[in-house]
């Protein structure tokens, strides 16, 4: 541990900290552009965060400089104040300010230390914007670079983070630039939609695509029966945008809102998760009788999925055929729910509220329909929703409690951890070892694959036999694990499953959830569902009544025919980048 | 394992490699850097922005001939940028343009080393020093007529 | 080529040199031609033609910059016996008449800068007199003291043999077979030489931080970008004598345990690095490079990487980005580079002019060279001279001389009999001198007080043409451009600056924006990353505050007094100074000037102000006026 004083205020940190985490640790908070916890790149550009450090000549990037013992720092003088508001007048110089209409205007920092320096609304001199267009040509994400500020943050998180470099610096000076190669559009690149991105723009050049107008015009429509489903990691997230806790669960209180908002029925992706569970736990069961492919793949991730099909296509066989929830939920409303409650499911508008942006794409590919329509009409992530129920005047945290529709309400414990980083391999493997044992699982947490560290590798006891499981959170780490395998390095050998999330800490951590989601949130957020999986009543998906009546009822047995049909799909390679030669 | 490029298979020669491939073509195009991308296992994003970081690398087609005039302090203070403005007007083109007929690629480049001799410019990789208008026009004149001698030789 | 395989063989070879050397001064009649990149650009390439078809390729050797760029293209005739008579701005019809006087024994009169006693130069022989002005006593020489172009203009750069003969690689076997590693950075502290990159960090403590790092793996990096614009002091180093600069690279190599070192050129200079890359195979050729290096356990290597065109890359962070394949983004210090650089490993980056001074320290001792130069500043500084001096090149002098001694007594003067304005130094991060200052001595820290550095060497010599305000505007439309945008002070700031100076000079700013300007000038320098936005207002800072009145005239009159921002002047013919004699008339490259009866007047539709007819007018009957 070192001691330095930080505007008078002594701390102990630990060594290699920064003036930046000491001065967080002291009760001041610096602003940053450049530097984000999330990124272990530290480039120390934006100087937002200078600092004077006693006996140096030069101020310092507080966010990338190391502590020093005995250090004396001022984050606040006359210079540095100045400095600050320098660094804000070049910057609105070149922005494009929308305020009223920007997405990001509840949390954008920016706007947020405009504020808080008195910028004046007369700069200097005149804004000077690159008018450069609105990438609106993803299903997921929507790039303004006129509102860009070049902080990196983005770039950093999808070439280190996700390892997929959709986007990244190009040129110099006034001129750089940070997206797609070769003037290409994101749809045109290998962006995989998980809007990690965004999660960390400061400002509101990255966004959702808005997808609330057509739900919207779907309600309002009287001849569609709109029907919404949420997905696990929306329920512990969703208060935040109404001032409660990270780690608030309101899952009663989400579905009265949908109720409101004039949703006719509201389903729970969770129903879907189950479903998953059955089939790919099936499918892995199967597996594991004739040897392989291995390792299974773990398909419930688009933005993953997208990934193995972009970068390692040679592993097309290994995902999982079976379909996300969200798919699973869509087909069964239309086919099954439809049938039961005799609806044409032509009128039927299915509704996924997401934490996840790349959920928007997923319901977009072709393959994923049911007799020629779309499982699933219209994704809208956490955020979203939170602005429709804010539009329909309706404050989350006052509204009484209810309960999901039937029969795709029900669902488990093991689903419920779906929103959680380990989640999908810990449900899965419940089941699978009651299916492969035929014994009850009497301690079903499986500690050895939880937790946020980005690769986790276990050796899991069934029936005496060994059975090697990965998982992984972040493409980043999935690709470095992957890459692994394929050198057939020693200790990743036989794995048989591998669950990979594309976002930090899983879906939780989802590029739909509300903005800021910092480490600490996400941890809040995971205990908030495993207590969720704590005290469900059932703990297995193959528990769940409602799958078991789906089963009896209208899908025979996993992997049945039909079963087939409606849930199961199949993959294929796509190239990274479409480049006009 | 063979050589492409010109270079080993280290991402550290992705300079050399865009090197490489602008002098064999004059130019990068998307192609060709997504060739390097997949060889040298990098980014496509990375090959671009090595690319438009550099004021070496073009990724349009030159002209057959690349005039470079100096833009350092020698020169500019010798007329450099009267010979720049000199060029804009004659060859219709502004500066980093190629004309229609892919004959002259107009650039600034700044100090070629040849400070003392300013102001200087550069042809196809030969440096003028004191150079003046009445040189370059001619210089111009030349060339152009050149190309229209070979051509003729060609179609007759 | 035979590998030498001891230290002491490379004297052998040198001494069998010397004596083929002598032998054949003695017999043969040879020709030089400077063949540096002003010697091209001078038409070199032609003079060369004409003395080869005249006399037998092995009589003519091409050589680097000896410095007189401003007398190019240059021919050297050397006469049996050692005299070596230089000839300035030789024309093709001069050349001729040039050789065949030569090879008829007898000396062409015309165009001689002065003679060159190669006996003494070569074997330290007794100077002689051949009745013609040494050189060396040349007004451009006579101050200069040359440690670092010792060798330039003198030996042939492409040839290995020339430069051991002339002592070269001496210093290299004696840091491998007498001293240890501690002794060399000892010797080079010691000297107090510091980066003649302009940075003036003491060389051997810099190698000694790095040597006492404990990884295996250390580099050695030659910094032979020399972006700034109008300097090329490395550009002759490596063009007349690249081996000096490798001999002192392996020797930095030696000292801190590198065994891979990188010269990384830029792409502008293409000639450096075709002489830099025949250099290194010559040199692994003989054994001087690579494996067991002179038979002793010392194995290193040097691979060239060039540079693409971004000035940034000068900076050593960025150019390590740069040789490891990134954008040339300048990186986080600390760690500094000899901690944490190239691929992690400790690494040395050194000017090409600092690492040219080794050898000759390493060979004379530390004492010997302390004589030069002054006590905070040791040795001597290689600068090039280029603008409105009469003689442009590239000269080196004992450090602490005066700006007025470099400028008047080495450079000549103003080139065209007009007055001298300023002396800008320090390139792109350094400032401007007026003429009352001209007796600052130059070193690492005089010319700071006055608002300038020494910088890498370059010195622009402006005179009355020159306005101060399109100075500063020049440099700031370099540093604006060679941003690299990674941070907001420099990317946005330089802009900022620019645009305002664009104003002035177009006659759309106020006098507020003045302010403005100092206000951005402040904090660009105070917050940026890296030296290039830290220094980049500079230039600004320096014009305004000696020249302040031009700017007001800019904003005020709209009036450039120079007649340098052409939106701000226009051109006329004072009728009543005017004598008819058409000079202008024919001089106007674009015929903007008409004869209506006896009367001349400018057309200023047409005219492009390109001020040409200004000075051919000898009755200075061409004014310019504002535009208010
Ligand atoms: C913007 C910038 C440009 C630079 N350009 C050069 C250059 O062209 N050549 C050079 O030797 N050093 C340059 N430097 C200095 C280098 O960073 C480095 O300090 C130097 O190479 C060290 O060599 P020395 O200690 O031998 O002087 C530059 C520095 C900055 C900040
Ligand atoms: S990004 Fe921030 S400052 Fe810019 S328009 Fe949006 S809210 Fe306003
Ligand atoms: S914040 Fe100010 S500018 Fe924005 S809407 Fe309100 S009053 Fe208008
Ligand atoms: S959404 Fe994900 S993949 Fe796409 S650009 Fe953003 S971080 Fe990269
Ligand atoms: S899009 Fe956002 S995160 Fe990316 S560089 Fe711009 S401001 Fe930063
Ligand atoms: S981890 Fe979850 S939120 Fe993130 S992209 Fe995948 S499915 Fe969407
Ligand atoms: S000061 Fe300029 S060149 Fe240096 S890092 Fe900042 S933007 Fe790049
Ligand atoms: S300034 Fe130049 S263009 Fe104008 S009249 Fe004189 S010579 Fe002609
Ligand atoms: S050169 Fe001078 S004197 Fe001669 S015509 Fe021109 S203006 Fe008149
Ligand atoms: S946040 Fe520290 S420099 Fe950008
Ligand atoms: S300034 Fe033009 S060659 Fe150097
Ligand atoms: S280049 Fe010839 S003397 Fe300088």
């Amino acid at each position: 541990m070192v001691s330095v004083t930080i505007d008078g205020i002594k701390v102990k940190v630990p060594e290699g900290s920064t003036i930046y985490e000491a001065a967080k640790k002291a009760g001041i908070h610096i602003p940053t552009f450049c530097y984000h916890q999330d990124i272990k790149k530290k480039v120390g550009a934006c100087r937002i965060c200078l600092v004077e450090v006693e006996g140096m000549n030069d101020y310092v990037p507080s966010c990338s400089t190391p502590v020093k013992d005995g250090m004396v720092v001022r984050t606040n003088t006359k210079e540095l104040r100045e400095i600050r508001k320098f660094v804000l007048t070049l910057l609105l110089g070149t922005h494009k300010q929308t305020c009223p209409s920007c997405v990001r205007n509840q949390n954008c920092d920016l706007l947020d230390l405009s504020h808080q320096f008195n910028m004046p609304e007369e700069l200097p001199f005149p804004v000077r914007l690159h008018y450069h267009p609105i990438d609106a040509s993803s299903y997921t994400i929507v790039r303004e670079p006129d509102k860009c500020i070049l902080c990196g943050r983005c770039e950093a998180v999808c070439t280190m983070l996700q390892n997929v470099s959709a986007i990244g610096r190009s040129h110099r000076g006034i001129q750089v630039e940070i997206a797609p190669p070769f003037d290409l559009t994101l749809e045109e690149s290998p962006c995989v939609g998980c809007g990690q991105c965004l999660m960390v723009c400061p400002v509101g050049a990255i966004y959702e695509k808005d997808s609330t107008e057509d739900v919207w015009n779907a309600i309002y429509d009287p001849n569609k029966v709109v029907i919404a489903q949420t997905a696990p990691a929306v329920r512990v997230a969703i208060g935040e945008e109404f001032g409660l806790e990270p780690g608030a669960i309101v899952t009663g209180k989400m579905v009265t809102g949908l109720k409101l908002l004039g949703f006719d029925y509201v389903f729970d992706t969770q129903f879907g998760a189950d479903l998953t569970i059955m089939e790919e736990g099936t499918e892995l069961t199967e597996r594991l009788e004739n040897g392989g492919p291995f390792p299974l793949l773990t398909s419930c991730c688009p933005a993953w999925v997208k990934f193995v099909e972009e970068f390692h296509h040679d592993m097309l066989e290994n995902i999982s055929s079976a379909m996300s929830p969200q798919q699973m939920t869509g087909a069964l409303t239309k086919t099954y729910f439809a049938e039961k409650m005799n609806i044409d499911p032509k009128n039927i508008v299915v509704v996924s509220i997401m934490p996840c942006t790349a959920k928007k794409a997923e319901i977009e590919r072709p393959e994923l329909t049911t007799n020629g329509m779309k499982n699933v009409d219209y994704v809208i992530t956490t955020r979203e929703l939170a602005r429709m129920l804010k539009q329909a005047n309706i404050n989350l945290v006052d509204l009484p409690e209810s309960t999901f529709d039937n029969p795709l309400g029900e669902s488990t414990g093991a689903a419920a951890i779906f929103g959680v980083t380990g989640g999908v391999m810990e449900a899965a493997l419940r089941s699978a070892y009651e299916f492969l044992t035929g014994k009850e699982l009497t301690e079903v947490e499986f500690k050895q694959i939880r937790g946020f560290e980005k690769i986790r590798v276990a050796e899991i006891e069934i029936d005496g036999k060994k059975v090697k499981v990965a998982v992984a959170n972040t493409l980043g780490a999935a690709d470095e694990l992957l890459r692994k395998i394929k050198e057939g390095d020693e200790r990743l050998k036989d794995i048989v499953a591998l669950e990979v999330m594309a976002c930090p800490g899983g879906c939780l951590g989802g590029g739909g959830q509300p903005i800021p989601t910092t480490e600490e949130i996400r941890i809040k957020r995971a205990q908030a569902i495993y207590k969720e999986d704590k005290e469900a009543k059932f703990k297995k998906s193959h528990e769940n009544p409602a799958i078991k009546q789906l089963y009896d009822e209208f899908l025979e047995k996993p992997l049945s025919k039909i079963a087939h049909k409606l849930l199961h799909t199949y993959y294929q390679k796509r190239e990274k980048y479409k480049v006009k030669i | 394992m063979g050589e492409k490029f010109g270079v080993p298979r280290d991402p550290s020669y992705l300079i050399k490699a865009l090197q490489y491939i602008q002098k064999e073509k004059g130019y990068i195009s998307p192609k060709d850097a997504l060739d390097v991308a997949e060889y040298l296992n990098v980014p496509l994003t990375k090959v671009y922005g090595v690319a438009t970081f550099y004021e070496q690398f073009r990724l349009r087609p030159q002209g057959k001939y690349v005039i470079k005039v100096c833009h350092g302090t020698a020169c500019h203070i010798k007329g450099g940028k009267v010979l720049i403005d000199f060029l804009r007007d004659l060859l219709g083109i502004d500066v980093g343009e190629t004309t229609d007929d892919f004959l002259f690629t107009l650039e600034r480049v700044a100090c070629l080393g040849a400070c003392a001799l300013a102001p200087s410019v550069e042809i196809n990789g030969k440096i003028y020093g004191n150079m003046t208008l009445d040189k370059l026009r001619e210089i111009i004149i030349e060339i152009k007529e050149a190309e229209k001698n070979a051509k003729n030789h060609t179609s007759v | 080529m035979q590998k030498i395989t001891r230290p002491s063989d490379l004297n052998v070879l040198r001494e069998k040199l010397l004596e083929e050397k002598h032998s054949k001064l003695e017999k043969e009649i040879s020709f030089i031609i400077g063949y540096g990149t002003c010697g091209k650009a001078a038409g070199a390439d032609k003079i060369l033609d004409v003395v080869k078809d005249l006399v037998p390729n092995s009589n003519i050797t091409t050589v680097g910059c000896i410095g007189m760029c401003w007398a190019e293209p240059l021919l050297d005739v050397v006469y049996p016996g050692g005299m070596r008579v230089s000839y300035m701005k030789v024309t093709e019809k001069v050349v001729e008449e040039i050789v065949k006087t030569a090879l008829s024994g007898e000396v062409y009169k015309e165009n001689i800068v002065g003679v060159i006693d190669l006996k003494k130069e070569l074997f330290g022989e007794k100077q002689r007199y051949f009745g013609y002005k040494s050189l060396w006593d040349h007004d451009f020489y006579k101050k200069q003291e040359r440690i670092v172009l010792k060798n330039c203009g003198l030996i042939d750069p492409e040839n290995i043999e020339d430069y051991i003969a002339v002592g070269g690689y001496r210093a290299l076997a004696k840091v491998l077979a007498d001293m240890k590693p501690e002794e060399v950075i000892e010797e080079v502290k010691k000297s107090g030489l510091r980066g003649r990159s302009g940075t003036g960090f003491p060389t051997g403590f810099k190698w000694e931080l790095v040597a006492k790092q404990k990884d295996e793996t250390k580099y050695v990096v030659c910094n032979a970008d020399e972006g700034d614009p109008g300097a090329f002091m490395d550009r002759a180093v490596l063009e007349g004598d690249p081996h000096s600069v490798i001999e002192g690279l392996a020797i930095a190599a030696y000292a801190v345990g590198a065994k891979k070192g990188f010269i990384y050129i830029r792409a502008e200079y293409p000639l450096a690095m075709e002489r830099l890359t025949i250099a290194i195979n010559q040199a692994r050729e003989k054994g001087l490079l690579g494996k067991n290096i002179l038979g002793t356990k010392f194995s290193f290597d040097v691979e060239i990487r060039a540079g693409a065109g971004a000035y940034v890359c000068g900076e050593e962070t960025a150019l390590m980005a740069s040789i490891m394949g990134f954008r040339g983004e300048p990186w986080l210090k600390p760690p500094f580079p000899n901690e944490k650089g190239l691929w992690e490993h400790p690494t040395v980056i050194n000017n090409v002019e600092t690492l040219a001074n080794i050898a000759w320290i390493i060979n004379n001792g530390y004492k010997e060279f302390r004589k030069y130069g002054t006590e905070k500043s040791p040795g001597t500084k290689v600068f090039s001279l280029a603008g409105r001096v009469k003689h442009t090149g590239v000269v080196e002098v004992p450090l602490g001389i005066t700006l007025r001694e470099l400028i008047f007594d080495i450079g000549g003067g103003i080139s065209n009999g007009k007055k001298l304005k300023a002396v800008q130094t320090g390139g792109p991060s350094g400032g401007v001198v007026p003429p009352d200052k001209m007796d600052t001595p130059i070193d690492y820290e005089s010319l700071t007080p006055i608002g300038t550095i020494m910088g890498s060497g370059g010195v622009i010599v402006l005179d009355e043409d020159d306005c101060m305000v399109d100075v500063a505007k020049y440099f700031l439309t370099f540093t604006q451009a060679e941003s690299c945008g990674q941070c907001i002070p420099c990317r946005e700031g330089t802009k900022r600056m620019l645009d305002i100076l664009t104003n002035i000079t177009s006659g759309n700013a106020t006098i507020e924006d003045l302010d403005l300007l100092e206000w951005l000038a402040k904090y660009v320098s105070k917050a940026s990353f890296c030296g290039l936005g830290k220094t980049a207002p500079n230039p600004i800072l320096t014009t305004i505050r000696y020249f302040k009145n031009e700017y007001i005239s800019h904003i005020n009159d709209k009036y450039c007094p120079a007649g340098a921002c052409k939106d701000l002047v226009s051109y006329y013919i004072d009728e009543k100074l005017c004598k008819g004699c058409t000079l202008c008339l024919r001089s106007c490259p674009v015929g903007a000037i008409r004869k209506e009866g006896k009367i001349f007047r400018i057309d200023t539709e047409d005219c492009i102000k390109c001020g040409i007819c200004v000075n051919a007018c000898s009755f200075n009957a061409i004014k310019t006026k504002g535009v208010a």
